[in-house]
């Protein structure tokens, strides 16, 4: 293994890491306030292709990743409107919503396969920095999305436990009916969470599109979505957490694509179900640990609140 | 105390007037009245489902009334949400705790009232410092989950001052506390009373209302039958009287027969309640064919709990259950079935019926293994059974394969009480089977309990209506803090009597 394939694999992995980072940490956010939104991948291949195109249209890439970022939060809206305002069962919208996703953006992008990109996301200068050994090209030649995800989770860590609203956010998912006779919107936070995570999902869909692989193909979103999903419960519902096992879980992204490269012989479909093994083997220890202390799950996540039921 | 009453007579700190509140099938609230004085504490007293919560409920803006008019301090209000009551300084304190397992002390209390940002040791310094102020010690830091339920409502008490709350309203608060815990509570009321807040304390235990209560009001079957009674001049007694209802028999007795063999044997039974303490604490009784044993009690000495020991729904943790002779403590409800034993349980929709199924669908719920073709349920065997049930039973529905959730209370309970005795049980166990129905509903399930008696079935009636179980029950025992407390021939017994073992006055000390 040559020290350029070496850091070729780090770049990738604090690429693929940032990628699911957006995506979990917007689950994530839903999940806090109790809304289960299983649609990730739905709305990532629709942010993709909505910033895909975007950049076609206009050539201009931050415009495009506005247009992801709003695109995904009016996807998740659908979710929103059926889970947190009607009260609907959660798995079954989000899975729809994968569906609709994925079938909507194929159908929309289908005259932009293959086209070359309008317009990238080139990856930030800084300066001498950037010429540094090692640190050099994976902390610092990376592209804008990448220091968006870390300044998104830090963010996403200060509202959630720092802020007045951030705590009435974790009550609605906590305990929803709590947080309504505390006097905070059920419904407002509830929303506003599913729309938030819906765009930092978009914003996932907007990288691969504008910066990972600029192009657009049917299904490209290849299941990212889903270990995103399963990476908000690898990190315990907790945005640092997250960050760390995003970056492990990117690390078997960008290995599995180099095995044939450093001259492993394992079968790549096994590296593609680690992330799943490792978020079961969580799943298994934080329900072991929780004979004596809560889960670390929002207590009301999938279950909608209405108020005057009895 | 006494001048500041004189001076906050003339506009009550609150005021509900005529208040109805009606759910599908119930009306919770039927024009129910509540005037409360600033500075004071008051009780508002009453059987379980006299409107009590739904009242409070309704000040603390959780329900919106159907009628009526909410006063704070002589101006009326229309609270929406539970957020315009706390805005008018409204605390409430629920029954279930409205707390966040896992959040802290100081994170539960400035819920909905924090700063824009919150800043750590601050947050705990102040809500540490509130507590101190009014003697509930707490630690702020602590995740409420470590917390005993005492610990858990002085967090609850203090999310109302940390609010300013000028009105605070308790909905049976004593209820997950142990002695201790609820006169220190009393201490802590008082001394916010004295600070010229009002305190709402609703409560069914009698001695703490006469402990440290300023006035008390009385609610049964959703109306108000008596309002803002000074305790001072009162008794528990009367009170007692005032809950249960307190009119004179109206009723002829049906005539007993004389009981035969011993069906249902309880001794000694212990059990825990659903918070762990202890609420059914050494009961020993029996029930023979042919005579119905009633139970009586305010709501909260064990009688549901009692009920579901002997349904099998609830471990004992000590004692014995006999049925027929046979012993039946550690058996699963199905074995009990078979021995002979029907369950009225108290919550209808909940336990005893599935209210998205179809009237057909409850009625063999309990008998489906014998509505069988082969392996496979008999659609035609089961809608005849259920014919049967509707006919005999006389119960009043709309078309047998719809949702029994349309039905009303009356013929909700028919359906139940029907099918359960259509098993020809040899003991039945009826958990408060009239609460909440209309005249004929009560007297059509009184009828047919009787009529299972005379056909020699062992009876356990659990009721909290006293003239009910003065009415049909052949013998009466009075269950107080889980023991039974005295027994009583309902055709002579004195229901002052009665009324002083439901308050745990031992006959011989009552005055």
């Amino acid at each position: 293994m040559t020290e350029a394939s070496m850091i070729g694999l780090l770049v990738a992995t604090v690429s693929f890491g940032a990628l699911l980072y957006l995506a979990a940490l917007g689950e994530l956010i839903a999940e806090k306030a109790g809304i289960l939104n299983l649609g990730v991948e739905g709305m990532m291949a629709m942010g993709a292709v909505s910033a895909f195109m975007a950049a076609l249209e206009w050539g201009n890439p931050w415009l495009a990743l506005l247009v992801g970022i709003v695109v995904g939060a009016l996807t998740a809206s659908v979710h929103g409107w059926f889970t947190v305002v009607m009260g609907a069962e959660q798995v079954v919208s989000g899975l729809s919503l994968t569906i609709l996703g994925l079938g909507f953006a194929a159908y929309t992008g289908k005259n932009v396969v293959g086209r070359p990109p309008g317009a990238v996301l080139a990856p930030v200068d800084w300066g001498p920095l950037t010429d540094l050994p090692w640190a050099g090209p994976v902390l610092f030649g990376q592209a804008p999305l990448v220091y968006l995800a870390v300044l998104a989770g830090v963010a996403a860590w200060f509202v959630l436990t720092r802020t007045r609203i951030g705590l009435a956010l974790r009550a609605a998912g906590e305990s929803a009916s709590t947080a309504d006779v505390a006097g905070h919107s059920v419904v407002g936070l509830r929303f506003g969470a599913v729309a938030v995570g819906g765009g930092l999902a978009g914003a996932s869909g907007a990288y691969l599109t504008l910066s990972l692989t600029p192009q657009w193909a049917e299904g490209m979103t290849a299941g990212r979505g889903w270990i995103a999903v399963a990476l908000v419960i690898f990190g315990a519902w907790r945005p640092g957490r997250a960050a760390v096992g995003a970056l492990l879980f990117g690390g078997l992204l960008a290995l599995k694509t180099r095995l044939q490269t450093f001259g492993v012989d394992i079968s790549p479909i096994l590296l593609s179900m680690l992330p799943y093994v490792l978020t079961i083997t969580v799943l298994i220890v934080i329900s072991v640990r929780a004979r004596n202390r809560p889960s670390p799950s929002p207590a009301a996540l999938g279950t909608a609140y209405r108020r005057e039921e009895r | 105390m006494e001048e500041e009453v004189g001076e906050s007579l003339a506009t009550p700190a609150v005021e509900l007037v005529d208040i109805w509140k009606r759910f599908p099938g119930v009306v919770a609230n039927a024009g129910a009245h509540l005037r409360v004085r600033g500075g004071t504490v008051h009780a508002v007293l009453g059987e379980n489902g006299a409107g009590k919560s739904t009242l409070v409920n309704v000040l603390s803006g959780v329900y919106r009334p159907d009628e009526g008019e909410v006063r704070l301090g002589g101006m009326p209000y229309r609270f929406r949400t539970p957020a315009d009551a706390l805005a008018a300084g409204i605390g409430m304190v629920h029954q279930e705790f409205r707390l966040v397992p896992s959040f802290t002390v100081a994170e539960n209390v400035v819920l909905g009232a924090a700063k824009r940002v919150l800043r750590r040791g601050d947050l705990e310094e102040r809500v540490g410092e509130l507590g101190r102020r009014f003697g509930l010690a707490t630690e702020p830091d602590r995740p409420v989950w470590q917390l005993s339920m005492g610990e858990r409502q002085r967090v609850e008490i203090l999310k109302a001052l940390w609010r300013d709350a000028r009105i605070l309203i308790l909905d049976e608060p004593t209820a997950v506390l142990t002695p201790a815990e609820a006169e220190e509570l009393g201490e802590v009321l008082r001394h916010m009373a004295d600070d010229g807040r009002s305190v709402i304390f609703i409560s069914h235990k009698l001695h703490e209302v006469t402990g440290f209560c300023d006035e008390a009001t009385v609610l049964r079957g959703g109306e108000t039958v008596a309002a803002s009674l000074p305790v001072a001049e009162t008794d528990a007694a009367t009170l007692a009287g005032l809950m249960v209802g307190a009119t004179p028999l109206t009723n002829e007795r049906p005539p007993s027969r004389t009981p035969g063999e011993v069906r249902l044997g309880v001794s000694g039974l212990r059990a825990l309640g659903d918070r762990g303490l202890e609420a059914v604490g050494g009961v020993d009784l029996e029930v023979r064919s042919g005579e119905i044993v009633g139970i009586a009690g305010v709501a909260g000495n064990g009688q549901r709990e009692l009920a579901q020991v002997v349904a099998g729904l609830r471990p004992a943790t000590s004692g014995t259950v006999t049925l027929d002779g046979a012993d039946m403590t550690g058996a699963p409800p199905r074995a009990r079935f078979a021995a002979g034993l029907a369950y009225i349980p108290e919550d209808r929709l909940g336990v005893g019926l599935a209210p998205r199924l179809s009237v057909v669908e409850n009625s063999v719920l309990r008998t489906y293994r014998g509505q069988r073709r082969g392996p496979f349920l008999s659609g035609s065997r089961m809608a005849a059974h259920c014919r049967d049930l509707v006919e005999r039973f006389g119960v009043r529905t709309g078309p047998l394969g719809d949702p029994i959730a349309g039905l009303s209370g009356g013929n909700l309970q028919r359906l139940l009480v029907g099918r359960e005795l259509s098993g020809r049980p040899s003991v039945v166990v009826a958990a408060q089977p009239t609460r909440g129905l209309d005249v004929q509903g009560v007297k059509a399930i009184q009828n047919l309990l009787v009529a299972e008696r005379d056909a020699g079935t062992a009876v356990l009636l659990i009721s909290e209506d006293l003239d009910e179980l003065l009415t049909i029950a052949d013998r009466l025992l009075v269950l107080h803090d889980g023991s039974i407390a005295g027994e009583f021939d309902p055709a002579s017994a004195e229901r002052h009597a009665i009324g002083e073992a439901m308050v745990g006055q031992a006959p011989e000390t009552a005055p």
